[in-house]
């Protein structure tokens, strides 16, 4: 609702041209507090104030041709003093708009240059301050939270929209160039804005609250509302930082320590419980399995492949065909077949890979003496290989080569 | 970003009126309007006058007339209002077409519809012949705060980056097939509002840092265009003192 030139006559006209410099001046001034970041206080980061503000106007002039669908292809469109306030306060809010409305009336000749004034009377500073003065009453008056800000920031938009139409309406009573009886211009100026503010509250509250739910720390009006951050320290945190890296150096060390015989105890954990797996397996669960031939058996049968298939050289071994030969019970005897098969192949796999084991510690020997102190400073898996090469061999261990 | 970089309304050209010094016209264009709006709307033939002095102006910047009627569009919510006021002013009442019209809300209607044309071709024809560098330089030499004239030239040249921006936002909620068609999607357009505004407030805090490393303090350097010449701002003044001799006559025929 930009004001045209000759809407409102000279007089007052030029009254709210000079109420708009003297709000725009004062904002000036707050802006450079509002937006002067932390240093603010100390005098500096004043020179923030030009950017910031800027790139603000910009953003509300982009948020004005956002397009929000009411119903049956009308739509309306942010008017952005309400949001702006509670986003980056109330001082760079007033001067961000008015910097908007200038240059919506120079650049593309939206609202009269003679009406500037009351344009920025109208939908700057009032808009704005009524926005900020009832928001942050709310923010304070209700419990603290996220859903106490959005609610706020509705309240504060949808009654500042009505107020500035209230306040054209004042001004149009003032200095109107027409004799509309003011009860006419009054009622319908504040009709179609509660309607408009309602569609305006909606959009500033969701939109306060996304930008609450991403960056708190940028909603001006919100600023102290958020808990301090805490530094706590845990006390994992020591040997998962310490360790495994390379370039920690003697921060390492400490947390070298544990590290191995953690790493060793869930190993031998997962050992047990493999072979506990393997054993229930076999003697319990084999019992269940399908008796049908397999995929391969199947099919060579079906093509007579295994007609030439001589009988298996260990048919009379004590455990052919997975079941123990003096046993008559099936249950047991299949079980029993297993259980004896896991426990072989464990002993056969175990003294494997001590012999494999051995053999290459035994060819290591010297070198690791020579490396030893590099070793130190390496991941702590590495500090129990030349000792413990011999004892409990089953666990796979963290070797110099692994490591 | 800054040279040649020209908004909507800005028509490149040669003319004299493009060559005058930008806080001349700024300047003559705010005296014209005001000049315009001080007359008596009963003075009803002074307004053609404003009309062809605006004419003159456009014929000697060479500004199409097709051009300068569409941008006046920008006027029509108000137009719409002045329509209204000859149903809804008090007053004498008088009869036309069978219907009874107020008299004063005839001449209310018709005072806003002649002003406000006036107002708006006026500034159309600044912004025609005046590039935005220009303007914010005029502006600057007409003792605007420097500080506002930073933040207007940096809201000029980040809206397009901005703009853009949400352009790129719809066209990624199209091509995943939202389109928003009433009040139940307001949320997601909220939350693309929302995603604007930090994007556009962390480029600022972005900017501001890129210009703090250049050694900016707080001003900018302001380039020493030469002032105005007596002959410049003669030309310049001679559409308001045109004006303010129509506004005189219609004040006392």
């Amino acid at each position: 609702m930009h004001v045209p030139d000759g809407f409102i006559d000279a007089p007052v006209s030029a009254a709210t041209g000079v109420l708009a410099a003297a709000a725009v001046a004062v904002s000036l001034r707050g802006a450079r507090r509002e937006l002067g970041g932390p240093e603010a206080h100390a005098g500096l980061g004043a020179e923030r104030t030009a950017p910031l503000a800027g790139l603000v106007a910009a953003f509300i002039f982009a948020v004005q041709m956002l397009n929000f669908p009411v119903a049956a292809g009308t739509s309306g469109h942010l008017l952005g003093g309400a949001l702006a306030a509670i986003l980056v306060g109330p001082y760079t809010g007033v001067l961000c708009v008015s910097v908007v409305l200038l240059m919506q009336a120079v650049l593309f000749a939206d609202g009269g240059l003679t009406a500037l004034g009351v344009n920025i009377t109208d939908m700057a500073v009032v808009t704005t301050v009524v926005a900020y003065g009832i928001f942050r009453g709310l923010v304070k008056a209700l419990p603290r939270g996220r859903r106490a800000v959005t609610a706020a920031a509705f309240v504060a938009a949808v009654i500042s929209v009505p107020a500035a139409a209230v306040a054209f309406t004042g001004l149009y009573a003032l200095g109107g160039t027409t004799h509309v009886p003011i009860g006419t211009v009054f009622a319908a100026m504040t009709g179609v804005h509660v309607l408009i503010g309602i569609g305006e509250a909606a959009i500033t509250a969701l939109t306060v609250g996304a930008v609450l739910a991403v960056r708190p720390d940028l909603v001006y009006g919100a600023r102290g509302l958020a808990k301090p951050l805490q530094l706590r320290t845990s006390p994992l945190a020591g040997p998962v930082a310490g360790a495994g890296e390379p370039g920690s150096g003697p921060s390492a060390a400490p947390g070298a320590g544990p590290r191995p015989a953690g790493a060793r105890r869930s190993a031998r954990r997962v050992w047990l419980a493999g072979v506990a797996v393997a054993l229930v397996c076999a003697g319990g669960v084999s019992y269940y399995a399908s008796t049908s031939p397999d995929g391969l058996e199947k099919v060579a049968q079906d093509q007579g492949i295994d007609a030439k298939a001589e009988e298996h050289a260990a048919k009379d071994s004590p455990l052919a065909d997975y079941s123990v030969k003096d046993i008559a019970d099936p249950r047991i005897s299949g079980g029993l077949a297993g259980v004896i098969g896991v426990g072989a192949t464990l002993a056969v796999g175990t003294g494997v890979f001590v012999v494999v084991r051995r053999r290459r510690g035994a060819a290591r020997g010297d070198a690791d003496t020579d490396t030893a102190a590099e070793a130190t400073t390496e991941a702590g898996s590495a500090a129990g290989t030349g000792t413990t090469v011999g004892d409990a061999p089953a666990p796979p261990r963290h070797t110099p080569e692994s490591a | 970003m800054s040279a040649g970089h020209a908004h909507k309304l800005y028509r490149h050209g040669h003319s004299p009126v493009h060559a005058l010094p930008p806080h001349c016209k700024i300047a003559a264009v705010l005296c014209f309007v005001l000049a315009v709006v001080a007359t008596p709307r009963t003075a009803v033939w002074t307004f053609a006058l404003y009309a062809l002095l605006l004419a003159a102006v456009a014929a000697a910047a060479r500004v199409p007339a097709a051009f300068l009627l569409k941008r006046l569009l920008v006027e029509v919510p108000f137009v719409a209002f002045a329509v209204l006021m000859p149903f809804v002013a008090t007053g004498p009442r008088v009869h036309i077409l069978g219907t009874a019209l107020s008299e004063p809300g005839l001449w209310g209607a018709w005072n806003i519809l002649a002003k406000g044309t006036l107002g708006v071709a006026a500034s159309v024809l600044l912004a025609a012949t005046t590039d935005l560098r220009g303007l914010l330089l005029g502006l600057q030499r007409l003792r605007m705060p420097p500080l506002l004239v930073q933040i207007a030239s940096f809201m000029i040249r980040y809206g397009d980056v901005i703009a853009d921006e949400l352009r790129r936002m719809r066209v990624a909620r199209l091509s995943r097939g939202f389109e928003a068609r009433g009040v139940r999607h307001w949320g997601v357009l909220a939350k693309t509002a929302g995603a604007l505004f930090i994007r556009s407030y962390e480029r600022g805090e972005r900017v501001h840092l890129a210009m703090v490393s250049r050694g900016y303090t707080g001003t900018l350097p302001v380039p020493d265009a030469a002032a105005a010449t007596g002959a410049q701002w003669t030309r310049a003044a001679a559409l308001p003192a045109a004006a303010l001799a129509v506004c005189l006559l219609g004040w006392t025929l």
